[in-house]
């Protein structure tokens, strides 16, 4: 597989049409159909019942399943006679009603609930999760990502070429767009667990980048003849065999942690096997392509004068 | 070229994987379930643990380790079945009187707990527990400042014999004063200039009256803030400690927030009991006879009616310290002290008053929504905060009292009591719940199990992998992968006490995927020196070098972004943020330095034929790329 030489960047022109028009379907997706948010985002309801005997939380799954309470989760809650049932918004009920809509569901809950079992059961309490936090928490997330995206922007540019920022950027956003685009049209939920994995998809992602870039410099500081475009075609043939073992064991450990990890970092793995195929694709054709289109040129990556001695090095 | 490690180098290497390992190690100690009881009455003895131990045998449940430990007495069990069954049995055992609480109880050998050696902390997510976040009301710590002045003013103008035509809260942050001479306002003014740093003093004439506008600046608004959330932190961290959970988070989120988390509690109504007993403390004189009945407001004492005067003369803010002890003749008594603006403040007003009696009211904060109708005819909730007073000392003054004064005449009961009270009631502001989430044990120990074999798992595969592929050299990298997950976990247990969350173990795992990128980046450019036609050593070295560049950019960028993670966000994003920048620091050193110095063990100071390090790739041309 490392023997040959694939011409990457012949067909960089046709993976950037494809690029684009992924990014399109994400950005129309996002636009119309939005994201599945979570109870993190959205306000939830929570229902407390107390039982005056022990309760299977199963059997109040399967109960609560039969009366169309399909996204219910229990949990116990104090002792094995106490549950908790929280449940995420209704669409149907105007914002303004959820919190009194809360107390209906607990009370229809309590009444399903006590048709299937023959404990007496008491509702202990019902409220309103308010999404304030969690919402406070994604703008802090999204702002996070402006930073990050512009300090990496500036750190790239000083320690190899604006050009090489501007790749590195388009990479990423590139790489968020689409993820968040798959999580909007297959209607995944996000929450704050995803959030966090968008933000490891910018360390990811951008690792990959810099590797690569990294050596389209080297290259373009060692070899003597060549167009830029085989210049970062080398540097994509070299550092293949390196990027496809890394994107391998990264997705060895994230399909491990889907298939063994349970359900709370499920949605976690997901999103970030999918930044990881998507980061993997962009190191490759949309960086290096954004560092072509910019024109790049031998003289951007010259050496300072003081640090020529550096070349005498290599053999 | 030898590829030799000095010793000093080596000697190094080996400390700071000793140091790793010693440190990692108390992870392995599962705590045991427990169940502390604990009394705000009195300390339990010997015989409340035959009383548990009736209790227990009678439930038919195993236990074990029941001692008394720092006033509460804690019984090991089990499980978590048998830790909730046993915490009914106890309940009904000991009564209301009594705080039976959900607790995890260490096993760590002593010795490492003396070298500092402890256990991670895990969030609520992985051990289950209850999290509550709590709003402080900043405008009424404002406002409470503001009369506290207006009662200082007060004070400070009939000492100096000036007059005033009335005193005002013209809001929370503005006090106005007026007189009825441009003379008594300039008096005033230089009376009060010295007293009331904090502010802004401006004239102006409003009708016939000559006012002195005082108002608070927004440094000092914005200091009261902090000190207002510091002090209700420093509170809250008090009640917690009540409750006898073993490591619970107190902390600030935001400017006006503060988040509170227990973990192993699974009982919130215990918590919010303790918690939300919400309460501020004012002292005020009894009102004289024949008062107008404007002056005061009329409080129940013991079944009496007592008229307290509106003037505060202390707020609970100033007590800096409470208990409830025994005089040199034995008798109950309750010791206040004061800071020293609170010893000034009712030392002014005490040394006039002997002889009158003083007021102390509890005044409790709750909310209630109320559903009112917008103009678009929408129903709007809102949170209302209202008081609730409540008169909880009713004494003579004896004497003008000073930053240290006593309560006496109480029975010891009511001594400890008051002093409970009063200790609950010095906080700054008060505070509501927000928000309120509790967390299943049974749901935090599946969490932490599937992350514990998702790291397992993980790692496994990418050890295998790493071996097949690069052989020798795929050994020296898993070596050093084991190494830095154990220096993570090192680093989070005792270094920087991290709380390890459910995406803090999957920023470990993804550590684990990503670590292995500078071995990869290494051993791919050794293999390229050998193709070019390097000799191993040589290959080695220029390896090594050359991916060091790349290996410290890449790592560099990513800490960039965990660091910015680290700053902005919090809750899981810092959690995972945490990981990542402790993961990037220990895999730049295991993987450079660590399978360096084992490479350089291997092959280094020899002659070397040929580098077990998988296939060689044929050399790459430079410029043949088909088209």
């Amino acid at each position: 597989m490392l023997s040959k030489q694939y011409n990457f960047m012949g067909v960089r022109r046709a993976a950037a049409m494809g690029s684009l028009l992924l990014v399109l379907i994400s950005l129309g997706s996002l636009a119309t159909r939005g994201l599945d948010f979570g109870l993190d985002f959205t306000s939830g309801t929570s229902v407390r019942l107390n039982f005056s005997e022990s309760v299977a939380i199963g059997e109040v799954n399967t109960a609560l399943a039969e009366g169309g309470y399909n996204d219910a989760v229990v949990v116990s809650f104090g002792s094995d006679r106490d549950i908790r049932i929280i449940l995420p918004v209704d669409e149907s009920v105007a914002e303004a009603d959820q919190a009194s809509q809360a107390v209906r569901v607990g009370e229809t809950i309590t009444a399903l609930l006590a048709s299937s079992t023959a404990a007496d059961i008491t509702l202990e309490g019902s409220d309103y999760v308010s999404a304030k936090v969690g919402t406070e928490l994604a703008e802090q997330g999204g702002l996070g990502m402006l930073v990050a995206l512009g300090i990496i922007m500036v750190y790239i540019a000083v320690r190899f070429q604006f050009k090489f920022s501007v790749g590195a950027v388009v990479a990423l956003a590139h790489d968020l767009i689409i993820t968040l685009g798959l999580f909007s049209v297959f209607g995944m939920e996000f929450n704050l667990n995803t959030l966090a994995a968008m933000l490891a998809i910018i360390g990811y992602s951008l690792n990959d980048t810099i590797v690569v870039s990294d050596r389209i410099r080297e290259n373009f500081r060692r070899l003597r003849s060549g167009s830029p475009a085989d210049m970062v075609n080398v540097s994509l043939n070299q550092t293949l065999g390196r990027t496809i073992i890394t994107s391998f064991t990264t997705l060895l450990v994230l399909v491990s942690i889907l298939l063994v990890g349970g359900e709370s970092t499920q949605g976690f793995a997901i999103a970030l096997i999918i930044g990881v195929v998507v980061g993997t694709y962009s190191s490759i054709y949309i960086a290096s392509n954004v560092i072509l289109m910019m024109n790049v040129t031998r003289e951007d990556l010259m050496i300072p004068i003081k640090e020529g001695s550096e070349l005498d090095d290599i053999p | 070229m030898l590829n030799r490690y000095p010793a000093w180098k080596n000697a190094l290497i080996f400390l700071v994987v000793l140091l790793g390992l010693l440190y990692s190690v108390p992870n392995l100690y599962p705590d045991d379930e427990a169940i502390q009881i604990s009394s705000e009455l009195s300390p339990l003895t010997e015989f409340d643990i035959e009383r548990a131990t009736t209790a227990l045998e009678a439930a038919q449940l195993n236990f074990f380790g029941a001692a008394i430990n720092d006033e509460s007495l804690l019984v090991r069990l089990d499980s978590v079945e048998d830790q909730l069954r046993a915490k009914t049995a106890l309940e009904n055992a000991f009564g209301p009187d009594y705080i039976i609480a959900l607790n995890l109880a260490p096993t760590t050998p002593a010795w490492m707990q003396s070298i500092g050696a402890g256990k991670m902390n895990l969030g609520l997510d992985l051990q289950g527990g209850v999290h509550f976040l709590m709003e402080v009301d900043m405008d009424a710590a404002i406002e409470r400042r503001m009369e506290d002045n207006l009662s200082n003013v007060r004070s400070i103008l009939r000492e100096e014999r000036i007059r005033s035509r009335g005193l005002t809260l013209v809001d929370s942050t503005h006090l106005e004063i007026r007189f009825a001479t441009s003379d008594d306002r300039s008096a005033a003014r230089s009376a009060l200039i010295t007293n009331f740093p904090e502010l802004q003093l401006q004239n102006s004439e409003s009708g016939d009256f000559f006012v002195l506008d005082m108002r608070m600046t927004q440094d000092v608004i914005l200091q009261i803030q902090r000190d207002t959330i510091q002090a209700n932190r420093t509170t809250l961290i008090n009640r917690v400690d009540a409750l006898g959970v073993s490591e619970p988070t107190v902390q600030q989120q935001g400017a006006n927030r503060i988040v509170v988390e227990l973990p192993g509690v699974q009982d919130p109504a215990q918590a919010i009991r303790i918690l939300q007993r919400i309460a501020t403390l004012e002292f005020h004189l009894e009102a004289e006879l024949g008062a107008s009945s404007l002056s005061y407001e009329a409080f129940d004492y013991q079944g009496l009616s007592i008229n307290v005067n509106n003037d505060v003369i202390l707020q609970g803010d100033r007590i800096s310290n409470v208990r409830s002890s025994l005089d040199q003749n034995g008798l109950p008594q309750v010791q206040i002290s004061l800071d020293a603006q609170g010893g000034n403040q009712i030392n002014r007003v005490t040394r006039d008053n002997v002889g009158r009696l003083m007021d102390i009211l509890l005044i409790e904060t709750k909310s209630r929504t109320n559903t009112t109708i917008d103009a678009e005819g929408n129903e709007v909730d809102e949170v209302e905060f209202y008081e609730e007073k409540r008169l909880i000392s009713h004494a003579r003054i004896n004497s003008a009292l000073g930053r240290q004064f006593v309560i006496t005449g109480l029975s010891s009961r009511e001594a400890n009591d008051l002093s409970l009270l009063i200790s609950s009631g010095s906080l700054a502001a008060p505070m509501t719940i927000v928000e309120q989430s509790v967390i299943g044990p049974s749901m935090g120990q599946e969490n932490l199990d599937q992350g514990i074999r998702g790291v397992q798992v993980a790692a496994a595969l990418v050890i295998l992998f790493m071996l097949f592929y690069y052989r020798v050299f795929g050994l020296a990298a898993n070596i050093a992968l084991i190494m830095n997950i154990l220096l993570i976990f090192a680093v989070m247990s005792s270094i920087i006490p991290a709380t390890l969350t459910l995406p803090g173990i999957v920023g470990i795992v993804l550590t684990v995927g990503m670590a292995v990128d500078a071995n990869v980046l290494i051993f791919t450019r050794i293999r390229e020196e050998i193709a070019e036609g390097s000799s191993p050593q040589r290959a080695i070295d220029a390896g090594y070098d050359r991916a060091f560049t790349t290996i410290l950019d890449a790592n560099l960028t990513t800490f960039l972004v965990a660091m910015v993670l680290f700053t902005i966000g919090s809750g899981p994003v810092k959690g995972f943020a945490i990981t990542l920048m402790i993961g990037i620091i220990t895999s730049m050193f295991t993987a450079i330095v660590g399978t360096r110095a084992l490479i350089n063990l291997i092959y280094g100071g020899r002659k070397v034929e040929a580098l077990s390090i998988g296939t060689i790739p044929p050399r790459t041309e430079a410029l043949t790329v088909e088209d």
